[in-house]
């Protein structure tokens, strides 16, 4: 029971990770969308496909788990949106002061 | 179902100790997937600074190749696929310490070297292509880091397949002990990270590149 049970959850996280990528794709090859509509259109896939792949494939949940795990991961998390986030805030802010 | 003792496909009650003994296991793999998200992060956080710094030099919509990017994107969706269906072999086909291992097992590790190949083939195959259309990585900043971010995934995955081959040459010669159990355990988790950078990749550099 269990057994088919997860393996309906990879075959379920393969056909929506296809989806997922699939639509991206398919805007900027056809060029159906253009500029901030399109990057919209890239994140969100990118967002939902991150949390599919999370759930599906990395088993990663908020239930039934050690919590230091789930703590491990959520703070990595926040440190990776800061340093990203941070790193484009501050530079694109001297780019656009040095012009 | 049973309480899952880490993120991840448990082994289940049913490996008796081995399930237990791989809760620390998985969790050290665990702070080492995370410190390796962190780098990603500032390859990441150093290409969107870098993404106009072409220098006058070719640019992503002179040199990315839309088509061998979705290929590369299906074989490694596809390889992470192969590669939960290795996981799933393992948890309810290698119950008992059996010397022989069954063969599922072994047959999607090799589907998942295969399709890990064909993704790195074909990346390998694309970076040759961009450094004779004269833009190897000194070319611009926007080149380095490019080849910084997209060529440290490729050398994971490189990684990834060198650990595949080693996984399947240990579980070949030995029986399947507890240690390899973990071994195949945190080499799917590795292999599920590693599609999970790719999105971002895709998204960021090569979709976003030729918006």
């Amino acid at each position: 029971m269990e057994k088919h049970s997860e393996h309906a959850q990879y075959v379920m996280g393969f056909i929506l990770a296809l989806l997922l990528t699939a639509i991206p794709f398919w805007v900027v090859w056809t060029e159906a969308l253009a500029g901030m509509r399109a990057a919209a259109v890239i994140g969100v896939c990118a967002f939902v496909q991150v949390v599919v792949h999370a759930h599906f494939f990395l088993h990663i949940s908020t239930s039934k788990q050690k919590r230091e795990d789930l703590e491990l991961i959520l703070f990595a998390t926040l440190i990776m949106v800061i340093l990203i986030g941070g790193t484009i805030w501050i530079l694109s802010n001297l780019h656009h002061r040095m012009h | 179902m049973t309480m899952q003792l880490y993120p991840g496909l448990n082994l289940g009650e049913a490996h008796g100790p081995d399930h237990a003994k791989s809760e620390t296991f998985v969790f050290g793999f665990w702070v080492f997937l995370m410190s390796d998200l962190v780098l990603f992060g500032m390859l990441f956080g150093t290409y969107v600074v870098m993404r106009d710094a072409t220098a006058g030099g070719p640019g992503p919509k002179e040199l990315f190749d839309l088509g061998s990017v979705a290929l590369q994107t299906a074989a490694l969706l596809l390889s992470s696929l192969t590669c939960g269906m290795a996981s799933l072999a393992l948890k309810y086909d290698h119950v008992s310490d059996a010397p022989v291992p069954p063969r599922s097992l072994g047959r999607w590790l090799a589907l998942t070297f295969f399709f890990g190949a064909v993704f790195l083939a074909l990346e390998i195959r694309d970076f040759v292509e961009m450094f004779a259309a004269g833009s190897p990585p000194m070319r611009s900043a926007w080149m380095s880091s490019f080849t910084a971010l997209v060529g440290l995934h490729g050398l994971h995955i490189t990684v990834g397949l060198i650990w595949i081959l080693v996984l399947i040459n240990q579980i070949g010669m030995q029986s399947l002990r507890g240690v390899i159990k973990q071994r195949l355990m945190v080499w799917a988790l590795y292999w599920h990270f590693l599609d999970i950078i790719w999105i971002g990749i895709f998204s960021v550099v090569f979709l976003g590149g030729l918006l």
